[in-house]
């Protein structure tokens, strides 16, 4: 189960409304190499994980990546607040007024909506977590494209701090793999009882 | 000395990834003792931090918090709305 903090795990306050970023940033949120496949596919996957450190890994960062969800939407709802609705037509971000006016929906920076597809979940260990490690390097990409497109501090910083958590993330779905992989190359005795 | 709302916040929330942080390494390195020891340190200060923040300035943890009367859960502004949150630069002289 899950107990909700009422807090950010890392603080946002941005003082600049930008619904052109907003449009952009929405991608962290329900796109394909977003926080919401993030954690479906770590929390699903978990539920058929051997080893403990692996099981483990997939459960905490699967729950850390709610948090991030959190920290996108707020993110995304922040930059689009304070200013006016002439200000929002002529942005980029207007087709998405039309469907959402300045409410959180998980869709991509082309439009997209959250698709499960974005995500597997195999029941061969290795193969999800050569999957993880994957996401967790195509999520550090996306923040990568982001920060080169805003130069907003109060943006970047909570940016650059979702960044590094997919790299210290792929570190620790390496060490789980590695984990599996030597569980499954150990010799077992089997015995047949009478 | 009393920490105003955003200190206690602040230094609760630098705490708790500090935590989220140690607990990952720790699930793919369980022996490593001084880890540990630095873990249960932290969760520590952070249980007693946020008690005090709990009897100043209201709940953090659902069903881990106490309320006032009446009911503070409800209280605003909530983490995504920007009054919540306290600059990072506050404080950091």
């Amino acid at each position: 189960m899950w107990m909700y903090d009422k807090k950010l795990e890392y603080p946002i306050k941005i003082k600049n409304p930008d619904p052109k970023l907003a449009k952009l940033i929405i991608t962290q949120y329900g796109g394909p190499d977003g926080e919401l496949a993030a954690s479906i596919r770590y929390l699903s996957q978990r539920f058929s994980m051997i080893t403990p450190q692996a099981k483990a890994t997939l459960n905490d960062i699967g729950t850390e990546e709610l948090a991030h969800l959190e920290m996108i939407g707020t993110i995304v709802r922040q930059l689009t607040q304070g200013i006016s609705t002439k200000e929002i037509e002529e942005s980029s971000f207007a087709p998405y007024y039309a469907d959402h006016d300045t409410a959180v929906y998980p869709v991509s920076a082309s439009g997209v909506p959250f698709n499960a597809s974005y995500l597997q979940s195999k029941g061969d260990p290795i193969t999800d977590l050569y999957e993880d490690m994957a996401a967790e390097q195509k999520a550090r990409s996306t923040y990568e494209y982001l920060i080169r497109m805003t130069d907003d501090p109060d943006v970047l910083d909570p940016l650059k701090f979702l960044r590094e958590r997919e790299i210290v993330h792929f570190q620790r779905f390496g060490e789980a793999l590695r984990y599996v992989q030597d569980y499954l190359e150990e010799k077992r005795v089997f015995s047949i009882q009478s | 000395m009393e920490m105003s709302r955003n200190e206690m916040l602040k230094r609760i929330t630098e705490l708790d990834f500090f935590i989220i942080d140690l607990h990952l390494y720790l699930n793919t390195h369980p022996d490593d003792s001084e880890a540990i020891t630095l873990y249960n340190d932290c969760v520590m200060q952070v249980k007693e931090l946020r008690d005090q923040y709990n009897m100043h300035y209201g709940m953090l943890l659902a069903n881990n918090s106490t309320s006032k009367q009446p009911w503070q859960w409800i209280d605003n502004p909530w983490p995504w709305q920007k009054n919540y949150n306290f600059e990072l630069t506050e404080g950091n002289s």
